[in-house]
């Protein structure tokens, strides 16, 4: 299991692509923003725990379908399901991959971006918990995506249309939270539901990716 | 570790290929597949590897005796000879790599990327995988793909070692190994009949048997 996180870790990096690009494009989105609503701060304050939201949501599908295709593409992932690794292991080295290098530089971006768009003072904390909280599920929902497409050609688009349904629960909680901090309410009940839901995510999807898996495999 | 196969059929989509097939695979046993392109043996050696759950019949094979190697290497580019193969040796249990670069003499390539090698140094990359998973059972889909000869000659030593040591080899190759004691099984008399009912993919066997591993 190690070995498998440690080689998909060193592709990523070795690979450039998937790994500076969604920072990439989580920078481009948020500062677009201005630029479409106008300079006028406050309204900027209002909806920049929305845009930050949405905009590391949308960064982390675009490398989803990385997950499996590259590994089903050469045959790794005949050779993975013939190891002696379970597959609902693979899946979650996987998703867990992933998240370490799509979610967590985007969630350590965030505030950095939250100054662009004038997110209000207390709101930091909560943005970097939030995300933190909220990507993994992101990553392993997208991972559930990436094994039912994983044999189709072009196979990106419908990867989108099936997930981004998936995160809106995961969307509306970590939103929500940041916005409490940032109208100084308390923002502990979403940022709770936004961790169970990642709680869930993490501990059911594996199972339900690696049978979509087989069955794509066979 | 004896692989038995009984009345087994093969499903390739929806489609069956191979139907009514016996037979054993007893340790220190090579045996070489033939058959025209399309007669199912990628087909058989991917439903004897767990890939695809049998349409009918059964395999009597421990779950985690067998070692698949297909038409793919599953080689990442980005990696180096050595890390590609260090890879698999740590998911299986950690051997030393360093006898599987000697037989396939890739000592000198070890610290080159994968996406820098020919086809063929691809493939005894691939092959070297086989010395470093330590498993009974080799199913081998093609092997001697974009080999040289000399080097057909050293994976046939590879697989003859493998053999006396006990363990068993299935193989499904067009070219003479020149393996002493390989047997021959023509996989072509045990085509499926083209009328036997393909039947819905939602209704068949295929889908009530256990999830393959």
């Amino acid at each position: 299991m190690m070995a498998l996180l440690r080689r998909d870790l060193t592709l990523a990096l070795r690979s450039g692509g998937g790994f500076g690009l969604s920072l990439a494009f989580f920078l481009i989105v948020v500062t677009l923003v201005p630029f479409g609503v106008g300079p006028q701060t406050a309204t900027l304050a209002g909806i920049a725990p929305g845009i930050l939201w949405l905009g590391a949501l949308l960064a982390c599908l675009l490398s989803l379908d990385r997950i499996f295709q590259l590994d089903f593409e050469d045959g790794s992932l005949d050779l993975l399901a013939t190891a002696p690794l379970p597959l609902e292991g693979v899946v979650a080295v996987k998703a867990l991959a992933h998240w370490l290098v799509t979610g967590l530089p985007l969630t350590l971006a965030a505030p950095v971006l939250g100054l662009l768009l004038n997110l209000p003072d207390g709101a930091y904390s909560w943005l970097l918990l939030s995300l933190a909280t909220g990507t993994p599920a992101l990553s392993f929902l997208g991972a559930f995506g990436a094994a039912l497409t994983v044999g189709l050609k072009r196979g990106g688009l419908l990867l989108s249309l099936l997930v981004l349904p998936l995160y809106i629960p995961t969307l509306i909680f970590g939103a929500e939270a940041v916005r409490r901090a940032a109208d100084g309410l308390s923002p502990a009940t979403p940022a709770m539901i936004l961790a169970a839901i990642t709680a869930a995510t993490v501990a059911l999807i594996p199972y339900a990716a690696a049978a979509a898996l087989r069955i794509n495999l066979k | 570790m004896e692989l038995r196969v009984h009345d087994l059929a093969c499903r390739r989509g929806e489609v069956t290929v191979i139907e009514g097939l016996n037979f054993r695979l007893a340790p220190g046993d090579c045996l070489v597949l033939r058959g025209p392109n399309g007669s199912g043996k990628t087909t058989l050696l991917r439903t004897l590897a767990g890939l695809a759950p049998p349409a009918a019949g059964r395999i009597e094979l421990d779950e985690d005796a067998i070692l698949y190697a297909g038409h793919a290497d599953g080689i990442k580019a980005q990696l180096t000879v050595a890390e590609n193969l260090a890879f698999w040796a740590r998911v299986y249990g950690g051997a030393d790599i360093a006898p599987a670069l000697a037989a396939f003499r890739l000592g000198d390539l070890r610290d080159r990327q994968a996406q820098h090698l020919s086809a063929g140094q691809k493939r005894r990359l691939g092959l070297a995988r086989l010395k470093v998973c330590p498993r009974p059972v080799w199913a081998l889909d093609e092997p001697t793909v974009s080999l040289d000869r000399e080097t057909v000659a050293t994976f046939a030593d590879v697989v003859a070692d493998h053999c006396t040591a006990g363990g068993s080899a299935i193989i499904a190759t067009h070219v003479d190994l020149g393996i002493a004691g390989t047997r021959l099984l023509d996989i072509a008399p045990f085509r499926a009949r083209e009328d036997g009912d393909a039947g819905s993919p939602f209704l068949d066997a295929a889908f009530d048997a256990e999830p393959a591993r």
